[in-house]
């Protein structure tokens, strides 16, 4: 059978697409601002959801940053008290001040030592009585019963866990030597602890992530199943894939953002929730150390995980359920 | 315009809803696709939006063979085409203007374009005064007719309906008929289901007739 028209007049110009149009830079911007101001709109139409999701996103984003930021800081702080581990030697009774003062003076010249400092029987005993509040006790004793001893200061470049250890076994060995003991020793078992501590922060943080992709991924599915009817209107009036892809990728993008910037808001006011107990607490060691966030590498941090986890997220929800969604 | 070459189409389960069909509807033509319900009259509509793929056959859109045509290109020859349906396919959530200006949007138009392409396509149906309303504050034919403007936007080559006057009343239908008459005169091919065969009988255009997903002779089929 044949039809023919009325008219044969149609040219076949405008069935070839117009490459020019689609190809403008401007254009495809124009494009892009449109379909993420609209995402936007739809989330802020959304309200309560979308604070509730952002709200998830956000508290798992908090969580595993601000136990990162918690152990960063005690580390800084067992650091700086690292910097000053020293060894006390405690020479034998019999030993007297000048002898201890002769093997103080050797021993300053190894080249793994920095400083050697004495520290007589009556000055230790002074010291002792001005901070234990014993005066009068150690007053009523008739002699006393304090050795000499050698404060020793590593060199710079002497204080990790093997050198500490070697050159307490090198003063051990003196004959004069009761005793040689490493200051510092829990400091660096801290260290080791908050090592082992920042792997598990490591571990949490990947469930985590993996949560928070999930809960993404099951909102925008949910997303994708509320707007089916649009979906293939726009499938069936020749829209591509990655024309209705698009705006779930941003709704994912946004709600990353959001749940950073609710993560950042969290963070920060944890901190400065513990800043004054901090504060006090490090008065009562004379100490200067404050709680340290770093605001914007912090927030840059987040935006960037919140960012790559929404669009992935989201990506993965719109992988498996868009193509489920074909006219027929 | 469309041409079908001894196409069949079987669907999985191994019911044929058309068997070898062939005709060849010129450029510019307007032609009426009637039969039965059953027929295969829908089958016919979504094989030549692609919707459905042909089984057995070939089929040519513009002299361009696209049996075999691959999924990721189906979007650009669709947006060559115009779709009505019975039930419009409007989205609810929109205003008529952006109802109307979504195949351009598609298509990737500037901002400029859109609005002024969408009101001359509402001007076309005779709604430019209710861009800013939603289609469900609309009637039956005005929502037709927002369809209507939604298919001729991007200026297609080809026009498909699907029962476009199913819902209407006898005066209202004859309207649309006349609108998708006055698309043909300025050079759109038109191709309309419908069953309508009082409607068709006052019009003087070609009529396929299905019956039992066959061809047959015009007339044929009216008894």
């Amino acid at each position: 059978m044949r039809l023919s028209g009325k008219n044969q007049r149609h040219s076949r110009h405008h069935w070839s697409t117009n490459l020019r149009r689609l190809l403008s830079p401007r254009t495809f911007l124009q494009r892009h601002a449109q379909v993420a101001l609209d995402s936007l709109g739809r989330l802020f139409r959304n309200g309560v959801a979308t604070l509730m999701t952002a709200a998830v996103i956000g508290i798992a984003l908090a969580l595993p940053s601000g136990l990162y930021l918690l152990l960063d800081n005690l580390h800084r702080l067992s650091g700086s008290w690292e910097g000053q581990a020293s060894l006390s030697v405690f020479l034998k009774q019999e030993v007297d001040t000048d002898t201890a003062r002769r093997l103080a003076d050797s021993v300053a010249s190894w080249p793994e030592i920095n400083a050697v400092q004495l520290v007589t029987p009556q000055q230790a005993l002074q010291e002792f009585s001005e901070h234990s509040g014993f005066a009068d006790v150690l007053g009523l004793l008739e002699d006393n019963p304090l050795p000499v001893v050698l404060i020793v200061t590593p060199a710079t470049g002497q204080t990790d866990p093997a050198a500490s250890s070697a050159l307490q076994e090198r003063l051990s060995d003196l004959p004069e030597t009761d005793l040689a003991q490493l200051d510092l020793q829990w400091v660096q078992r801290l260290a080791a602890i908050l090592d082992i501590a920042r792997r598990g922060v490591l571990i949490i943080s990947a469930l985590l992530a993996l949560a928070v992709l999930l809960v993404i991924g099951n909102t925008i599915r949910l997303e994708i199943q509320n707007r089916r009817e649009e979906i293939l209107v726009t499938k069936l009036i020749g829209a591509t894939n990655a024309f209705v892809r698009r705006p779930f990728l941003y709704s994912g993008t946004w709600y990353g953002i959001f749940g950073a910037l609710l993560a950042w808001t969290l963070v920060e006011a944890g901190f400065w929730l513990l800043s004054a107990p901090v504060g006090k607490l490090v008065g009562l060691y004379q100490g200067d150390f404050t709680l340290e966030t770093l605001p914007l590498v912090l927030l840059g941090l987040l935006m960037f995980a919140g960012v790559l986890l929404g669009l992935l997220g989201s990506w993965l929800a719109v992988g498996r359920h868009l193509h489920a969604i074909e006219p027929s | 315009m469309i041409r079908f070459d001894n196409v069949s189409k079987r669907y999985p389960g191994g019911y044929e809803a058309l068997s070898n069909v062939s005709f060849d509807m010129q450029t510019g033509a307007m032609a009426f696709l009637t039969g039965h319900s059953g027929a295969g009259k829908s089958t016919l509509l979504k094989l030549v939006a692609l919707i459905e793929r042909v089984t057995r056959g070939q089929l040519f859109l513009n002299g361009q063979n696209v049996t075999r045509i691959s999924t990721r290109r189906i979007p650009y020859i669709r947006r060559k085409i115009g779709f009505i349906f019975q039930d419009h396919h409007l989205l609810f959530d929109r205003t008529v203007f952006d109802n109307v200006a979504l195949p351009l949007i598609i298509a990737g138009y500037r901002h400029q374009e859109v609005g002024r392409r969408v009101r001359a396509a509402l001007d076309k149906v005779g709604l430019l005064q209710k861009e800013r309303l939603y289609p469900i504050t609309l009637s039956g034919g005005e929502q037709q007719r927002v369809g209507i403007a939604r298919a001729v936007v991007n200026k297609p080559m080809l026009l498909l309906a699907d029962e476009p006057t199913g819902n209407l009343d006898p005066e209202l239908s004859r309207e649309i008929m006349n609108l998708f008459a006055s698309f043909n005169d300025v050079g759109v091919s038109v191709l309309i289901a419908s069953h309508d065969l009082q409607l068709i009988g006052e019009l003087d255009y070609p009529v396929l007739s299905l019956s039992q997903g066959r061809l047959v002779q015009p007339g044929a089929d009216a008894a």
